[in-house]
């Protein structure tokens, strides 16, 4: 049964399987195969990925744990903590839409909760291929609602993110999932094992067959007969979760308990190997005690199985009893199903059979870490040629601003948002489409939470360092324009085969550029997830580091909508270099993908955002202008204010450049009279430049001599995704 | 004055009806646990939103035979305030102590928008001082049912208590969000202690955002139908 087809089938190459046999000093079963393989995908091991997530800064002030935990934790002053985390679900979703995206949400929740918090909020990033093929549209329609399912009922508000459509995500959707979680900062957890003879619980759902070896299916790319993989999806149960989610809450209370970890990529195998490794310890389970839901499933399906809403528990015994009645209040499954031992070994028994005895250390740790192999993609030289757009000549602004207006990347996603429970909780102050992040207040403490996340994927196309930059830039950028500081990131990094020298050239100069951006802005990784193999028919996607940022608001008079309030005067902060390079507008209006970007002068970045955060009271809105321009970013304050606006603008012979270019480091805002002429003069003295663009009046959206009706354009925006 | 907030199993708007009561009323106020009797009396006892058993089956169908229900009915008996917010609307019609039925969205989508609302009760929109009231919606299964001699009876007897509209009141049916008989967003029982609403009060007590409207409904309730 150990013949080779096996072990490949498993995903684990042969020079894997030749170090694995060596080391164990004989050939594993069939189970141990399958411990081994999963725990060594690249979804669980990152092996191809670590030697350079290894360079990310991560350690700050405020940073109470960084990466290799199930999820980050930032130190929020007053004895608060907030943890944080995104991770993806892409090849579920890809080939079952709904329960992919369910459970994507349901695994990110148990990350956080796991970690000693109470889940506050999500927030997805989606990347979806065109929406005029039927497939794509089936991704869509089931992604979302897979979301709003799971998200709505376990009752944690998603309160933003975004969504970006492109054929290079043709059958490949990008679901990455954020959740944000509070806790007091006595009560952190971990996901540690220790103490001989401590013992182990599992808590939560039934095991079923569902979702076997789906970290393995993670790590592999999509091909036609991926559908045949359906089920390596799990299934979610929300209701499951839920009372999951309040039991461990409740137990969080008390001091009962060791250790705890959720089960998500490889279930059983992966919590109970990981936790022996943090506590220098090992285990010993009988997998007949765990509670199943299907007949006859054998030892590899128990520890392969990754049926959702389970956790492994490490209870200290003289607690037992008050430890169980609180699982059975809330009538989750609470079975024990083994022990700790010293040996750091976790021997799996089933019906009393061993049935795999592995060294803890090897499976978590032993895995070859791969220098994979980069150089540069043809495309880089003529995508980034200086002479691109020497033939892009003035067009008709008015036809292009309304097509820019409707395209799906622009367009109000007011009807996907809506779909999603954004308020339950009470602690959504600022609602999505309000401002540039979402802000949180909190129960616990007078200071609010902001998030937000940020990723364009053209840019990083182009150029992967330039791209990774901004999205880290921007989604701090987002964060000051609602009145916050930022303080970490969480990272979603989705690309293709990283056996592909030219994918693993994109991955490289995305983390160089993430790593460049994060030490500029003071804002550590506290980790994230990485998603190889998202390709399909041989083209991979366009390299997406998705950045999820945590920011701090320090009280509620500060935050700040991007809405522009009638009667007051329009201004932008920063200047525009007229560069079209990587725009939606080049995309939209040309179908072009062309570089160049312009480069980040982050000394001037970071004035800009200092300016912005020490002058704060004077800014009565403020919109960062990124996707589609000024004109984009002015229709977007005008439309949410409810007011129409009086622009004029320097154009230097083309008003589309000027108006569509997304030259980075401009903000736009809107203050009364005074402000406005104090922030004229401040900015003059922190040498920033400051163009005065109009005023909010009327009903019309009047830029020099074009003039639209508000409401005809509106209906552009509003609707929507169809 | 004394509130009580059920949890039942998946119930996700109790610590927000919970806050509410306690913060913005300042009530003294108790979770009620749906495994359990009422152990005391409570002038209020709230049925809270969210997705109790997951909406598995029906919505409300599986929480309307907690143990809790018993006592619940015991109030209601003795003419206290009963109040079901949106999962907590469903579970008072599966339990029969308001008629009708909650069916899925029109669209078969979760909806979650804020919403214009006609005070259909001239009592309480007197009591409340306008017309018009805005309060966020968010369900999947909001579209209230009930044949035409239960329609009519309601409307005869002044209980159909808010429908859906827009800011000047209008109630066709392209203000309806849900395709709710009739517009209607909320009812009460004919002897004017239980309320049910689609629409969340408790999401509408927010001075940041302005939006206060929750709090006025509630209060007005409170002080109309009240009898403490």
């Amino acid at each position: 049964m150990n013949n080779s087809a096996d072990y490949i089938k498993m995903g684990l190459t042969h020079s894997e399987w030749q170090l694995i046999t060596k080391k164990l000093g004989r050939i594993p079963n069939r189970t141990e195969t399958g411990i081994i393989s999963v725990m060594w995908s690249e979804h669980c091991s990152y092996k191809n990925s670590r030697i350079h997530l290894k360079r990310f800064p991560v350690k700050g002030d405020c940073i109470l744990q960084g990466p290799g935990e199930n999820a980050g934790i930032v130190d929020f002053g007053d004895d608060i903590a907030i943890t944080f985390k995104i991770e993806s679900h892409n090849h579920p979703s890809a080939v079952e839409p709904y329960e992919g995206a369910a459970t994507g949400v349901g695994g990110i929740l148990r990350d956080i909760f796991t970690m000693g918090a109470r889940p506050i909020a999500v927030m997805d990033s989606l990347r979806f291929g065109n929406m005029d093929n039927p497939k794509n549209r089936h991704i869509f329609e089931g992604v979302i609602s897979g979301i709003s399912g799971y998200g709505n009922c376990v009752g944690i508000p998603t309160v933003g993110g975004e969504t970006y459509f492109d054929e290079c995500y043709n059958e490949n959707p990008l679901v990455n999932v954020l959740a944000c979680g509070v806790m007091k900062k006595n009560d952190i957890r971990k996901g540690i094992a220790q103490g001989k003879d401590n013992p182990v619980y599992i808590v939560g759902s039934s095991t079923g067959r569902d979702g076997i070896h789906g970290a393995t299916f993670a790590s592999d790319e999509l091909s036609d007969n991926s559908i045949d993989d359906r089920s390596s999806v799990q299934a979610g149960d929300p209701f499951g979760e839920k009372m999951v989610m309040e039991a461990c809450l409740e137990l969080y209370k008390y001091d009962y308990i060791i250790g705890i970890q959720d089960m998500g990529a490889a279930g059983i195998t992966c919590s109970t190997f990981e936790m022996s490794h943090r506590g220098n310890a090992g285990m010993e389970i009988e997998l007949s005690l765990v509670p199943q839901r299907e007949l006859n499933m054998d030892s590899y399906d128990i520890m392969l199985s990754e049926s959702q809403e389970r956790m492994l528990v490490v209870v200290k015994p003289e607690y037992e009893k008050e430890f169980i009645e609180i699982f059975q209040k809330w009538d989750v499954h609470v079975e024990k199903i083994g022990k700790v031992i010293d040996e750091k070994i976790v021997k799996v028994f089933h019906n009393g059979k061993l049935e795999a005895c592995l060294p803890v250390d090897f499976v978590v740790d032993g895995f070859p870490v791969y220098n994979r192999e980069y150089k540069i993609p043809e495309y880089i030289k003529n995508i980034n040629s200086k002479n691109n757009f020497i033939n892009i000549l003035e067009g008709d602004f008015s036809e292009s601003f309304k097509k820019m207006l409707g395209s799906p990347n622009i367009i109000s996603k007011k009807n996907i948002w809506t779909q999603y429970d954004y308020e339950v909780g009470l602690r959504t102050i600022v609602k999505p489409g309000k401002a540039d992040a979402s802000v949180l207040k909190l129960k616990e403490s007078s200071k609010l939470v902001a998030l937000s996340t940020d990723c364009n994927s053209r840019y990083c196309y182009i150029n992967p360092f330039i791209g990774a930059e901004r999205a880290v830039l921007e989604s701090a950028r987002n964060i000051i324009c609602t009145g916050g500081k930022p303080l970490a990131i969480t990272d979603g990094l989705n690309f293709g085969n990283p056996m592909d020298a030219e994918v693993f050239w994109q991955f490289k100069y995305c983390i160089d550029g993430i790593i460049n951006a994060c030490e500029n802005l003071n804002t550590p990784v506290t980790g994230g997830n990485v998603s190889f193999y998202n390709q399909n028919k041989n083209k991979a996607i366009y390299p997406t580091p998705i950045i999820g940022m945590l920011g701090i608001v320090d009280k509620i008079e500060n935050i700040k909508t991007l809405e522009f309030s009638k009667g007051k005067k329009i201004g932008m902060l920063g200047k525009s270099d007229n560069n079209i390079g990587g725009s939606e507008f080049l995309k939209v209006i040309y179908q072009k993908v062309l570089g160049p970007l312009t480069n980040i002068d982050w000394d001037y970045e970071k004035k800009l955002n200092n300016f912005i955060l020490e002058n704060l009271k004077m800014f009565s809105s403020l919109h960062d202008v990124s996707d589609g321009g000024l004109a984009i970013a002015l229709f977007e304050s005008a439309y949410y204010g409810k007011t129409g606006i009086k622009v004029n603008i320097e154009t230097d012979n083309n008003i589309e450049k000027t108006m569509f270019s997304e030259t980075s480091g401009r903000v736009i805002f809107c203050a009364d009279n005074e402000n406005f002429e104090s922030l004229r003069k401040l900015s003059q003295t922190k040498n920033i430049p400051f163009t005065e663009l109009g005023i909010c009046e009327g009903d019309n959206f009047k830029i020099n001599n074009f003039e639209f009706n508000m409401k005809e354009i509106s209906k552009i925006f509003e609707r929507g995704i169809l | 004055m004394k509130a009580g907030v059920i949890r039942f199993a998946g119930s996700n708007c109790d610590f927000d009806a919970y806050n509410v009561l306690k913060d913005v009323f300042k009530f003294k106020t108790d979770f009620l646990w749906h495994k359990e009797n009422i152990k005391e009396k409570y002038d209020i006892i709230i049925l809270p939103g969210g997705f109790s058993y997951g909406d598995y089956l029906r919505p409300g169908a599986i929480a309307r035979f907690s143990k809790v229900m018993e006592d619940v009915q015991k109030h209601l008996l003795q003419g206290r305030l009963i109040i079901g917010i949106c999962n907590g609307f469903q579970i008072l019609c599966e339990a029969q102590m308001l008629p009708g039925v909650l069916m899925r969205n029109k669209n078969m989508k979760f909806i979650c928008s804020k919403q214009n609302l006609k005070v259909e009760n001239s009592e309480l929109s007197k009591k409340i001082g306008k017309n018009i009231i805005n309060m966020p919606i968010a369900h999947a299964d909001g579209n209230y049912f009930a044949d035409n001699n239960v329609l009519e009876k309601l409307s005869e007897q002044n209980r159909i208590i808010l429908k859906y509209s827009d800011q000047n009141g209008n109630t066709d049916r392209i203000y309806n969000p849900n395709g709710s008989s009739n517009n209607i967003a909320g009812i009460m029982n004919e002897s004017k202690n239980v309320f049910g609403t689609m629409p969340h009060p408790e999401r509408a007590c927010d001075d940041f955002n302005s939006i206060n409207d929750g709090k006025l409904f509630l209060e007005s309730i409170f002080e109309l139908y009240g009898r403490f």
